[in-house]
């Protein structure tokens, strides 16, 4: 990725959907013999952020830092450490802009409670919608109006 | 001298957009019918302008004219011929071109097919989309002018991005172009009838097909997008969560959603400053699309030519017609009373849930694309949001969808009552809730998401046939059948589409849940098992082909000891451009994908090779594509037609 920029940075046309994402990620040669340990460096690794990359994993990104980073991630792996462990010591080598998945902090607090927030504001905004038609109008189609609504649906 | 041919019509296209902005709104105020008139012909003039543009830049592109600066900077004399013509549209001033064609194209079909639209509202609708064809072609013209010449041509040009020498290329972008800018239709209608202060279900059924159509495209252009980056990225990822692609899926949630609550309208005359509402949300969001992309003002690794100038032009044109909008919808939404009431149990609440359900999920996509900016500005503190937030924060509004659905497609409009629907949908259920759970005694391991989703999908797609098969009613089973041949056309694309989405949820729940990976290093000659396939790696070929130079591997695969197919995996290195790609080669069918990946030579004349085993990986894209041929035969019902009824009630009432 950082090549490609090298070699013509601003030439370098669009790509819309496409990561320029070449080279290959984790190599043979970093995997660790313990399935398990691998399993967990792998989705330990899914979620750092390769931070000289845009916007890539450093399972995904095949620059030198992400490798560098892997080969940590596995280090600290094979010492016993656990999770949490592992991502604290690499959030305290780089800052929370490493974690793919933000912290539930203060700062952040609306980044994940918009979803139910709005979800919930939607749903009272119809409630009372509901009951306001209920409360005030209780009406009944006119013949004229029934017509057209009839014209309406049978063609 | 063609080529300023080209730039003369652009700049000529420009005038006659201006010129609709004024000429025919002084004929309305006025009165002078005449003058107003002249819309129609207008929008066709800036069409055929800007189509004669657009085929000029194709030829430079096509005969190598390295004097003008976009051909010399994109494309290569040794490039085939079909990247040449695509490469047109491979670059930031080219693809503003075909986006300005393509809105000017769809005001021209208005004015072409809207006969049957009252003339007053007809060059309302062309005047506004003509506004946003000039700030288009002002930004062309301005920002990002692909008619610009070198004084000295130089000798070859530098060559288009090897990563984008992909028949991809010459299908994605337009599709999603049409999309986006469809949309744009949408928006014009919507605006229209805010300064008219009228909407009925006459304006509903003009929107809706234009929305719906707007919706088909932008779901192909974004199936397209993902494949693509499945077969060319080297490791079958499709779908990323990057800012770019975000941009592309939040106009689809919300013209999805505007599709629904326009059926609501049209039947029922309801929800009317909603549906507004909706129309001008999706436009402008497919313009923060556009804002994202060209302003590089989130990192996002699909690499752009970003500029800031151009950044903060496009921005312009967002705050103007997005606020515009907003800003009138909030003078006027009062004029649009909705009168007839309905409960809650019935069709018009279930779509009501639907569109919340839609809108909310599309905002927290939003949130979460434009939350490190926010945080950088207003906490200064840099975060990143990435697949892990959207997985959790985005997953549970679509499942609840997704759970919703059948029900609500089964209830009747005005008063309905549950024991209906819930009787006829049992057997989904059933079938459903037991197919989850054969499937979780079945699988080792404890991941839930693959049950889950095997019983939403069975849900949904016996759920869509059953709402089907209740509506041909008869007395013996074959009566029945028969009955059903003759259902309408846009209840079978309702089927088709919500079947779609249950196969798009089992094939992402399945790739997601069930993939297997083998990464190892391997000499010449070796064999290795991956499932239940043993591959053999025969040996790695080079060769030169017509712009790059390749790099094949040979391999067969073996089950039970009989040969079935070889494969041969690629890496290919294009000299004028000093990139490599990587070739995947896949072995696709209906139950599995065989991804095979050649990696690096070791020092050792080893290479490491990436095998991947991706279950039932093909169905994304059918289940995508169904959804667009459900639209499709949606468009294409008699009813919709806007001839015939259209016609007959825009008499009638107005």
């Amino acid at each position: 990725m950082s090549f490609i920029w090298g070699a013509r940075p601003l030439a370098l046309s669009f790509i819309f959907f496409l990561m320029p994402l070449l080279a290959l990620s984790v190599e043979p040669n970093e995997i660790l013999n313990n399935p398990d340990l691998e399993d967990r460096a792998r989705s330990i690794s899914k979620s750092l952020r390769c931070l000289v990359c845009r916007n890539e994993s450093i399972d995904d990104s095949n620059a030198e830092l992400a490798r560098d980073l892997r080969l940590l991630v596995r280090e600290r792996l094979v010492l016993g450490d656990n999770d949490k462990e592992i991502i604290d010591y690499v959030v305290g080598r780089y800052g929370e802009y490493v974690l793919l998945k933000p912290k539930f902090s203060f700062s952040n607090i609306f980044l994940w409670l918009c979803g139910p927030i709005m979800f919930i504001l939607g749903l009272l905004f119809v409630v009372s919608f509901y009951w306001r038609k209920t409360k005030t109008e209780e009406i009944h189609l006119s013949d004229e109006d029934e017509n057209k609504i009839t014209e309406l649906l049978k063609d | 001298m063609i080529v300023e041919l080209g730039h003369l019509a652009l700049i000529l296209a420009f005038c006659a957009s201006m010129f609709q902005l004024v000429v025919p709104t002084i004929g309305l105020r006025y009165r002078w019918f005449n003058v107003a008139s002249l819309a129609s012909p207008l929008i066709t003039i800036q069409f055929l302008l800007t189509l004669l543009s657009f085929i000029i830049l194709v030829l430079a592109f096509v005969r190598s004219d390295f004097s003008v600066k976009l051909v010399a900077k994109n494309s290569h004399t040794l490039k085939p011929l079909i990247y040449k013509i695509s490469g047109t549209w491979g670059n930031h001033e080219g693809s503003m071109l075909l986006w300005v064609l393509i809105l000017t194209f769809f005001g021209f079909l208005v004015a072409f097919f809207g006969n049957n639209l009252r003339n007053s509202f007809k060059i309302k609708v062309l005047i506004i989309q003509s506004a946003i064809a000039c700030f288009f072609f002002a930004f062309i013209l301005f920002t990002s002018n692909p008619f610009e010449r070198y004084d000295i041509p130089p000798f070859n040009g530098l060559g288009l991005n090897p990563l984008l020498q992909d028949p991809g290329l010459a299908f994605h972008p337009p599709f999603l172009y049409l999309g986006y800018v469809g949309l744009s239709m949408s928006f014009s209608f919507a605006v229209a009838a805010l300064i008219e202060g009228k909407v009925d279900s006459v304006w509903a059924r003009w929107v809706r097909p234009w929305t719906l159509l707007a919706w088909i495209f932008l779901t192909i252009g974004i199936a397209l997008g993902s494949w693509w980056a499945y077969y060319e990225l080297g490791w079958g990822g499709w779908w990323f969560w990057d800012p770019v692609e975000n941009a592309s899926f939040m106009p689809w949630l919300i013209s999805a959603a505007l599709v629904h609550s326009a059926i609501v309208l049209e039947k029922r005359e309801i929800l009317k400053s909603w549906t507004i509402l909706l129309a001008i949300l999706a436009f402008s969001f497919s313009l923060l699309g556009t804002f994202i992309v060209r302003s590089g003002i989130i990192t996002s690794v699909h690499a752009f030519a970003t500029d800031p100038t151009r950044g903060i032009f496009i921005l312009l044109i967002l705050v103007v017609a997005t606020g515009g909008g907003l800003a009138l919808f909030a003078v006027r939404y009062r004029h649009l009373n909705s009168t007839h009431s309905f409960s809650v149990i019935s069709r018009e609440s279930a779509l009501v849930v639907n569109n919340l359900l839609l809108v909310v999920s599309s905002f927290v996509v939003l949130i979460g694309t434009l939350w490190p900016l926010f945080s950088d500005l207003v906490f200064e503190k840099r975060v990143s949001v990435g697949p892990p937030y959207f997985d959790i924060a985005f997953t549970p509004f679509f499942v609840a969808i997704a759970m919703v659905l059948p029900v609500g497609a089964m209830l009747t409009w005005k008063r309905s009552n549950l024991s209906y629907a819930i009787f006829s949908l049992w057997p989904a259920l059933l079938l459903g809730i037991s197919l989850g759970a054969l499937v979780w005694s079945f699988q080792t391991g404890g991941r839930m998401l693959g049950p889950v989703g095997v019983s939403l999908a069975t849900w949904l797609i016996c759920g869509a046939l059953a709402d089907l098969w209740s509506r041909a009613r008869g007395k013996t089973m074959v009566n029945r059948f028969f009955r059903l041949l003759r259902t309408h056309r846009s209840d079978f694309g309702k089927c088709v589409a919500h079947c779609g989405l249950g196969i798009i949820i089992f094939g992402i729940s399945a790739i997601t849940a069930w993939e297997s990976e083998d990464i190892r290093v391997l000499s010449p000659g070796e064999t290795y098992t991956m499932g239940q396939y043993e591959l053999k790696f025969l040996e790695v070929n080079k060769f030169q082909n017509q712009n790059y130079i390749a790099t094949q591997g040979e391999f067969r695969v073996y089950k039970d000891e009989d040969y079935l197919f070889s494969l041969f995996p690629e890496k290919r290195f294009y000299p004028i451009a000093r990139v490599g790609t990587t070739e995947a080669a896949i072995d696709q069918n209906l139950l599995r994908d065989l991804y095979l990946v050649l990696g690096e030579e070791q020092e050792s004349g080893m290479w490491s090779i990436r095998t991947y085993l991706k279950p039932f990986a093909i169905w994304i894209w059918i289940g995508a594509f169904s959804m667009a041929i459900g639209g499709a035969l949606s468009i294409s019902d008699r009813r919709f037609r806007f001839s015939s009824g259209a016609k007959k009630f825009s008499k009638a009432m107005l």
